[in-house]
């Protein structure tokens, strides 16, 4: 029952952006080689450029994010396009409007685009194929499923660092079953031709049958980031250190936390990151946080490029979509 | 600098739009020799030293590069990519190679010499004004086109010029380079919908 | 049940599982009643006369678990639209779970639902009591009134029982009146904001897991309180290759269990989930193709003895939201027979051993097999059975889409497939409750 990429549009044109996964190499490439482009804006006296002047992007965010938030609103407007800010997590389903009744009332408002984070994994998916067929959608996080901006942002970041990824050898660290960084990590890694993606977490925080992501299973910190050349630590929710997942922030430390010492199986030029915020002294201590092989800032404004790629990518392919209506119309 | 990808002349083209060289690299030596020297004249004449060049992706960096030798600057040349400013977005969607625009110096009450590869019809020299002004704010701007034809849609003249063509609408005229640059001379290929590599230099430019 | 009026079937092929009869044969019918295959009895005049030739006439079909959504839910479904559907489809019975507003925990409620479906008259409805006060899986329900009352059987839906002890007392209970309890095996903890099988696809869509031992757990657990207690325990929708074949290994040393499966469990497989297909959304959850063939040789060698439509209409709200936040379930009645009929085709089983889980296999766990007596029994067509028959042509093709289906749901994952075996003919108790 797999349908037809539901992201691409009959040219294979980036049309929604909702996963990382099942979109092409070139593609991917083609969203860090924008990226690339759009990174000078930020060196501009008006750190501005025309490209969607007069497009309407909502943030539609049923799980509150004000960094992700922030990011993408900063994104659209160096795009120069509109704005609209919806905290829905406070507002409209309290009331008992649905979904969709939402999704239709911004409609009404001509909105071009919809930038939608929620809880539940697929959210993104549903908006996209109820959307009317002029809005782009784009995923900033679905449950447990996927965030794939930040996993752009997370490869445009390596490949600054890195350049290919051909040889690369990138561990993942940490609560690979609640995260949707990893997930679109790991999808866009394995596209985009990554030697090798290990996953490192004890055995309650891996998802069933984590092998069939393409990723190598490990469960002891140093063993997983010998000769890596990436080391990308996961944000630990609070509410998984209490309860059966484990024991304490502590142990969890003790042993996943990352440090200097414990960094050193590495290659001695890997790169740590982290898509924030950082727990210090549970995912990492500070010595490497704030160190050398830190890239942790540099992901944050890379962020803003990426957003910036993907929000035009999608806002150019819709006029596409309307060029061949008109093409076949007339 | 050099990119491989639009250094080759394109040969994809169906029969009917295959380029002609209208002209080889000797008349572009020429021609671009006579722009320094008539570019040294006009600094003088206004007065406008030191100026800073900036040439327009991807040939018009060619041009500029051969332009800042010849001229001798102290100063690095910019670069400016328009693709974000291009007014056709809407209709054709994203450029699918955007090289960054490097502004080593500061644009804020300079002098600037804008250098282009070919002035149509005048929407790539609104865009370029467009990413400087985004810079900062120039003292002046003269405009130096290695080739000019007609077909201006927009009040845009240029102050230097290297060779002159009368052209019919159906025709182009694009450079080939970096290394030999040619002008080729060819019909308009038909719009895709989604061009997959860059074409030569040129193509930028939009078609009316 | 009144008097009906005489009728003869003819010419068609009669499979009736329960004596083992497959060929072609008349079936003659007075006052409700199968009154003989084969030749009529001297003198026999039917009033009607039904001529089946090219067609297949067996019981009608008897369904352990569809939900009719009334009382307290008819803006997704009522009595009457769903047993319309249900008439349609070829089947005579449903027994329905007691998850209804009111819940069907006292005499009261299931008389309300008896006497709805008597009215419309399209199928029998049996309703499964409420094992437990408000299904709350504390407090048991007064279960001897509840089988006065017409619940055959005693259900909990899909709520647990969480505590132990209160299932063995459950158990204990209802054993003292011979009443048997249906059990949906999932261990509410380890299934505990699912809404896929934990494996392959749920790890790659991020959704949260429920992994196989949720039912194996459950069912180990209710196997060894019946075995305890002397109970006789049902299996309400397995949906793994270990849950079933932990049932047939108790089964073997004489625990009185039996078990089902529903109809989209033999076809659909967790992959069926992807692209976040929320019409694929059901608990228990579509489990692996390895856990979908050992749930097809387990129906092939009768270690389950029963498939059921598990019919869950839906109103078309209920699957507008992202995949988790939709409701599961899948509006099921009138895809039963064709995709046994599927199954038939896919060399499964023979057509009569499809039928008889269907028909005879049901019934018997339902109590209303042959045993119960002339006039009482459904699920056969012997002599002195109720006559529900279901006839129909196993060959005609058609293609369910929203417009031709009865049912109030359409939420299904069948949708716009072509399909095999259309229903000519339903007979309840001697009347003709549906005809095409």
């Amino acid at each position: 029952m797999s349908a037809t990429n539901p992201q691409l549009d009959g040219q294979g044109n980036l049309r929604h952006f909702l996963t990382t996964e099942g979109l092409s190499r070139a593609l991917l490439i083609e969203i860090l080689d924008q990226a690339e482009g759009f990174l000078g804006v930020a060196q501009q006296a008006v750190k501005k450029v025309p490209l969607c002047r007069g497009k309407v992007v909502a943030n539609l965010f049923f799980e509150t994010s004000t960094r992700t938030r922030t990011t993408f609103e900063l994104a659209a407007k160096r795009l120069s396009a509109d704005v609209l800010n919806l905290n829905i997590a406070t507002s409209a389903t309290s009331k008992g409007e649905t979904l969709l009744d939402t999704l239709r009332n911004l409609e009404a408002m001509h909105v071009d685009m919809f930038v939608v984070r929620h809880a539940s994994s697929g959210a993104a998916h549903f908006i996209a194929a109820h959307a009317n067929p002029h809005v782009s959608v784009i995923n900033a996080g679905d449950g447990r499923h996927s965030h794939p901006t930040q996993g752009m942002l997370d490869m445009f970041t390596i490949r600054r660092h890195k350049g290919d990824f051909a040889n690369l050898c990138v561990a993942i660290v940490g609560d690979i079953l609640h995260s949707r960084v990893a997930r679109s990590q790991i999808s866009a890694l394995n596209a985009l031709g990554a030697g090798e993606v290990r996953v490192i977490a004890p055995r309650t925080l891996i998802p069933a049958q984590a092998e069939s992501l393409g990723v190598r299973v490990y469960h002891d910190l140093r063993e997983g980031v010998r000769d890596a050349d990436v080391v990308i630590m996961l944000r630990l929710q609070r509410e998984r250190m209490s309860g059966a997942l484990l024991p304490s922030a502590h142990e969890y430390y003790q042993l996943f936390g990352l440090t200097e010492e414990r960094l050193s199986t590495a290659k001695p030029d890997a790169i740590v990151m982290h898509p924030g915020p950082i727990n210090r002294g549970v995912e990492m201590d500070s010595q490497v946080a704030d160190g050398p092989r830190s890239v942790i800032l540099e992901q944050v404004s890379n962020g803003i490029a990426v957003r910036m790629a993907v929000i035009a990518m999608c806002i150019g392919t819709q006029n596409l979509g309307s060029q061949v209506a008109g093409e076949t119309d007339v | 600098m050099t990119n491989p990808q639009t250094s080759t002349p394109d040969t994809t083209k169906a029969h009917s739009t295959a380029p002609a060289t209208w002209k080889d690299a000797s008349e572009i030596d020429a021609a671009i020799a006579r722009m320094a020297d008539d570019l040294t004249a006009m600094i003088r004449e206004r007065g406008i030293a030191p100026a800073l060049m900036i040439g327009i992706h991807s040939g018009g960096v060619w041009v500029a590069e051969r332009l800042h030798a010849l001229l001798g600057l102290a100063e690095p040349l910019g670069t400016l990519d328009i693709s974000f400013y291009r007014d056709d977005f809407t209709r054709i969607g994203m450029h699918p190679q955007v090289r960054p625009s490097r502004l080593p110096v500061a644009v804020e009450d300079r002098h600037l010499i804008l250098v282009d590869d070919v002035l149509q019809t005048g929407r790539t020299i609104r865009a370029a004004l467009n990413v400087l002004f985004d810079y900062g704010r120039p003292k002046s701007v003269i405009l130096a086109t290695l080739a000019e034809r007609d077909g201006r849609q927009l009040p845009i003249e240029p102050n230097v010029v290297g060779l002159r063509a009368r052209l019919g609408p159906e025709e182009q005229i694009k450079l080939a380079g970096p290394e030999p640059m040619t002008l080729v001379r060819a019909l308009v290929p038909k719009r895709r919908r989604r061009p997959e590599g860059e074409a030569p230099s040129g193509a930028a430019e939009p078609a009316p | 049940m009144s008097k009906g009026p005489k009728l003869s079937i003819r010419n068609g092929r009669l499979i009736d599982p329960a004596s083992g009869v497959d060929r072609e044969a008349d079936l003659h019918i007075a006052d409700g009643l199968v009154v003989a295959v084969g030749a009529a009895p001297g003198g026999f005049q039917p009033d009607r006369t039904l001529d089946a030739r090219g067609l297949v006439l067996c019981p009608g079909l008897v369904d352990l678990s569809a939900r009719l959504r009334e009382p307290g839910l008819e803006q997704k479904a009522t009595i009457a639209s769903e047993t319309r559907a249900a008439a349609a489809a070829g089947i005579t019975t449903i027994c329905c779970p007691p998850d209804t507003a009111p819940i069907v925990d006292t005499p009261a409620v299931a008389q309300l639902v008896h006497q709805i479906a008597e009215r419309h008259g399209y199928a029998r409805v049996f309703p499964a009591g409420a094992i437990t006060q408000g299904l709350e899986g504390r407090q048991i329900t007064e279960m001897a009134a509840l089988k006065q009352a017409g619940c055959p059987v005693l259900s909990q839906a899909d709520r647990p029982i969480r505590s132990t002890q209160v299932l063995r007392r459950a158990l204990e209970y209802a054993t003292t009146f011979g009443i048997t309890l249906f059990l949906q095996p999932q261990d509410p903890d380890l299934a505990e904001g699912g809404c896929a099988h934990e494996g392959r696809v749920a790890t790659r869509l991020g959704l949260p897991g429920i992994p196989q031992a949720a039912e194996t757990v459950a069912v180990a657990r209710a196997l060894a309180l019946a075995e305890q207690t002397g109970a006789r325990i049902h299996f309400r929708g397995l949906s793994t290759a270990r849950g079933a074949e932990i049932l047939a290994m108790a089964r073997g040393r004489g625990i009185l269990a039996t078990g089902d499966v529903a109809m989209h469990q033999l076809f659909l497989t967790e992959d069926d989930v992807d692209g976040f297909d929320a019409d694929c959304h059901v608990i228990p959850p579509l489990r692996t193709l390895e856990d979908r063939e050992a749930l097809r040789a387990a129906v092939s060698a009768g270690h389950i003895q029963a498939i059921c439509s598990d019919h869950q209409p839906h109103d078309a709200d209920a699957k507008q939201a992202p995949f988790p936040e939709t409701a599961p379930g899948i509006s099921a009645l009138e895809t039963l027979l064709p995709l046994a009929l599927c199954l038939v085709n896919e060399g499964v089983l023979e057509l009569p051993a499809a039928l008889a889980r269907l028909t005879s296999g049901p019934a018997e766990i339902l109590g209303y097999g042959p045993a119960r007596g002339p006039g009482r029994s459904i699920g056969c067509l012997s002599p002195g059975s109720l006559a529900d028959v279901c006839v129909f042509d196993p060959a005609e093709t058609w293609v369910p889409m929203p417009g031709n289906l009865a049912s109030h749901g359409a939420n299904s994952p069948f949708l716009g497939i072509e399909i095999h075996g259309r229903v000519h003919w339903t007979l309840l108790g001697g009347r003709v409750a549906f005809e095409r």
